[in-house]
């Protein structure tokens, strides 16, 4: 035997029992030990958290403080901070979401998974409690600097909870089927095109009646749209339930959602 | 009665137009090491990623632990560790064992594993920073923190030094000794010889023979060597004591089986020197796996 004085002494490993005990954890601790480190992985990613909070904040705040665009009169700060909000949605549910569920699959993460108690179904709620975690977070802090730029919302907070629940059905439906169907460098690409388009066509920065009447019935129909039009008719407009957004954003969701499901290749 | 570890029945697995496995049919016993050994592209990963769960056969049966490689039931059962990859690259090396263990309702202790391992000084290391041998190993960890029943092992000291392929066989062999059942791939023929109570040998798709290590070498010695391709043997058999045996297989390479002794050792190399050859690789030792690979199949392991 060595003693824990001799500094020459060889570590001794550890015994492990090895003798077989399988068993899977209960549903639930499985589930938020996934969404746990889904949620670390997200804080810690440098690229992740710029597209999720400093953008946000910055169009934020950018386009409150200076009169760089033209929102159709009324308070910039009322007009800008539901967009932004629909924006960090989609940032997390949608562009994120798809870009590291496809690196994932493409690093066999998602198989490897596979050979875990983990069910499929419970890797996937994992991922929408991590998205719902972040956004958590992403809507405490916007809330609080359009607080003090002077933002005083108003309307039903069910109704914007709803609106934000479906929206990122929608969005993680639209980056999943992304994820699992194109390889990962082209999610990549996709994934942040996308977002750059609809932060440009969706409302978020300006108003869809800037468009021409011949574009808008299209642009009104896309998910970010939706999103920003119905959290700026409650927010803004104290709306009680604006059921066409909460439409469209419905139709997204069980149209993707069910691509998805059907698309999904895991490998 | 238990069923086995492992049963195949006339494996047949396709991708597009190539066969991958062709008929396969093995049996791995409940606590015992089976080592499935063959050269890249025989087919062993297509055989044990089935019998994973990860890919669908083609035709015949697969039964793990008695049940279809896919029931979800088998999941905390059996244990996996892919060939390469499947963690996140920027996942801590501890953390991603700590997330695994959480899947398992009794798991060993992730630090316990990993300072056994070697790799508690990387607990923080992200996964990419970690060489080949620290991955690896820290597959190898993920594969045995639940408890399992049985371990699937994809080439399990590909890429490992010395060293870390020791503890490696180390944990295997201690796994073995705790009753858990263990598959695993190679085309390294120590490791199958060193390891496993078991071998099955295949190559394009087929089993080309399976048994003991010891079985499938044979007790006897035998002197082999390589000379030109041709030598006609007659003439060496007649000057051999009765009972030898003199045979080329594959071309080029003689093997001489029987009473190795000093003598025997002469006349061969007097009958090299009259036939103007030099043998070269001449060696007297038993047959290794990898010579049972090469005389079933005519082509080297590696």
């Amino acid at each position: 035997m060595t003693t824990p004085t001799d500094p020459a002494a060889p570590a001794v490993p550890p015994a492990l029992d090895l003798t077989p005990a399988p068993g899977a954890a209960p549903f639930g601790r499985m589930v938020l030990a996934q969404a746990g480190a889904e949620v670390r992985a997200t804080l810690r990613n440098g690229e992740q958290l710029l597209l999720t909070l400093v953008i946000p904040v910055l169009l934020l705040v950018g386009f409150s403080v200076a009169p760089l665009i033209d929102v159709g009169g009324g308070s910039r700060v009322e007009f800008l901070t539901p967009g932004v909000l629909a924006l960090a949605v989609m940032s997390t549910a949608f562009t994120g979401q798809a870009i590291a569920t496809g690196f994932e699959r493409r690093y066999g993460v998602l198989k490897r998974l596979g050979a875990t108690p983990l069910s499929r179904a419970g890797l996937l709620l994992g991922k929408t409690l991590a998205v719902l975690a972040v956004e958590v977070l992403q809507v405490v802090v916007i809330v609080a600097v359009a607080l003090s730029l002077g933002w005083r919302p108003q309307g039903s907070f069910a109704a914007a909870v709803l609106l934000v629940l479906l929206g990122t059905a929608a969005f993680s439906g639209l980056g999943l089927l992304m994820a699992g169907t194109l390889r990962a460098e082209a999610t990549l690409a996709a994934a942040n095109l996308v977002y750059l388009v609809l932060l440009g066509a969706g409302g978020v920065m300006f108003p869809l009646s800037k468009f021409p009447d011949s574009v808008r019935p299209v642009l009104e129909l896309l998910p970010i749209s939706a999103l920003t039009g119905g959290l700026r008719a409650v927010l803004t407009g104290g709306a009680a339930l604006p059921l066409g957004a909460l439409a469209v954003l419905a139709a997204w969701a069980a149209v993707s959602l069910g691509l998805a499901s059907r698309t999904f290749r895991w490998e | 009665m238990d069923s086995p570890a492992v049963e195949i029945i006339d494996l047949v697995k396709r991708y597009g137009g190539t066969t991958a496995v062709d008929g396969l049919s093995l049996r791995a016993e409940r606590g015992a090491v089976t080592a499935v050994l063959g050269p890249n592209g025989a087919g062993k990963t297509s055989t044990v990623e089935i019998c994973e769960g990860f890919r669908r056969a083609d035709g015949g049966t697969v039964r793990v632990l008695g049940q279809a490689p896919d029931d979800p039931t088998l999941r905390p059962r059996v244990g996996v560790m892919l060939q390469s990859g499947g963690v996140p690259p920027a996942t801590r090396c501890a953390e991603w064992l700590r997330l695994v263990s959480r899947f398992y309702a009794r798991p060993l202790d992730s630090t316990a594993l990993l300072v056994r391992l070697g790799l508690d000084e990387h607990g923080r290391t992200p996964y990419r920073r970690l060489s080949g041998g620290q991955q690896q190993r820290l597959s190898l960890a993920a594969a045995v923190i639940g408890r399992p029943e049985l371990v699937f092992l994809d080439e399990p000291t590909a890429g490992l030094d010395p060293q870390a392929r020791h503890a490696c066989w180390d944990l295997v062999a201690e796994l073995r000794g705790a009753g858990v059942s263990v598959v695993l791939t190679t085309h390294h023929m120590d490791e199958a010889e060193r390891l496993a109570d078991q071998v099955v040998i295949i190559d394009r798709g087929k089993v080309v023979a399976q048994g003991s290590p010891a079985s499938l070498t044979g007790a006897e010695r035998q002197l082999r060597f390589r000379a030109r391709p041709g030598l006609a043997l007659e003439e060496l058999l007649n000057a051999l004591p009765a009972g030898s045996a003199a045979k080329e297989s594959p071309a080029g390479h003689y093997i001489i089986e029987g009473l190795v002794a000093p003598e025997l050792l002469a006349t061969v190399t007097a009958w090299c020197a009259s036939e103007g050859v030099t043998a070269d690789d001449l060696r007297i030792e038993r047959r290794t796996l990898e010579d049972v690979f090469l005389e079933l199949t005519g082509r080297e392991l590696r």
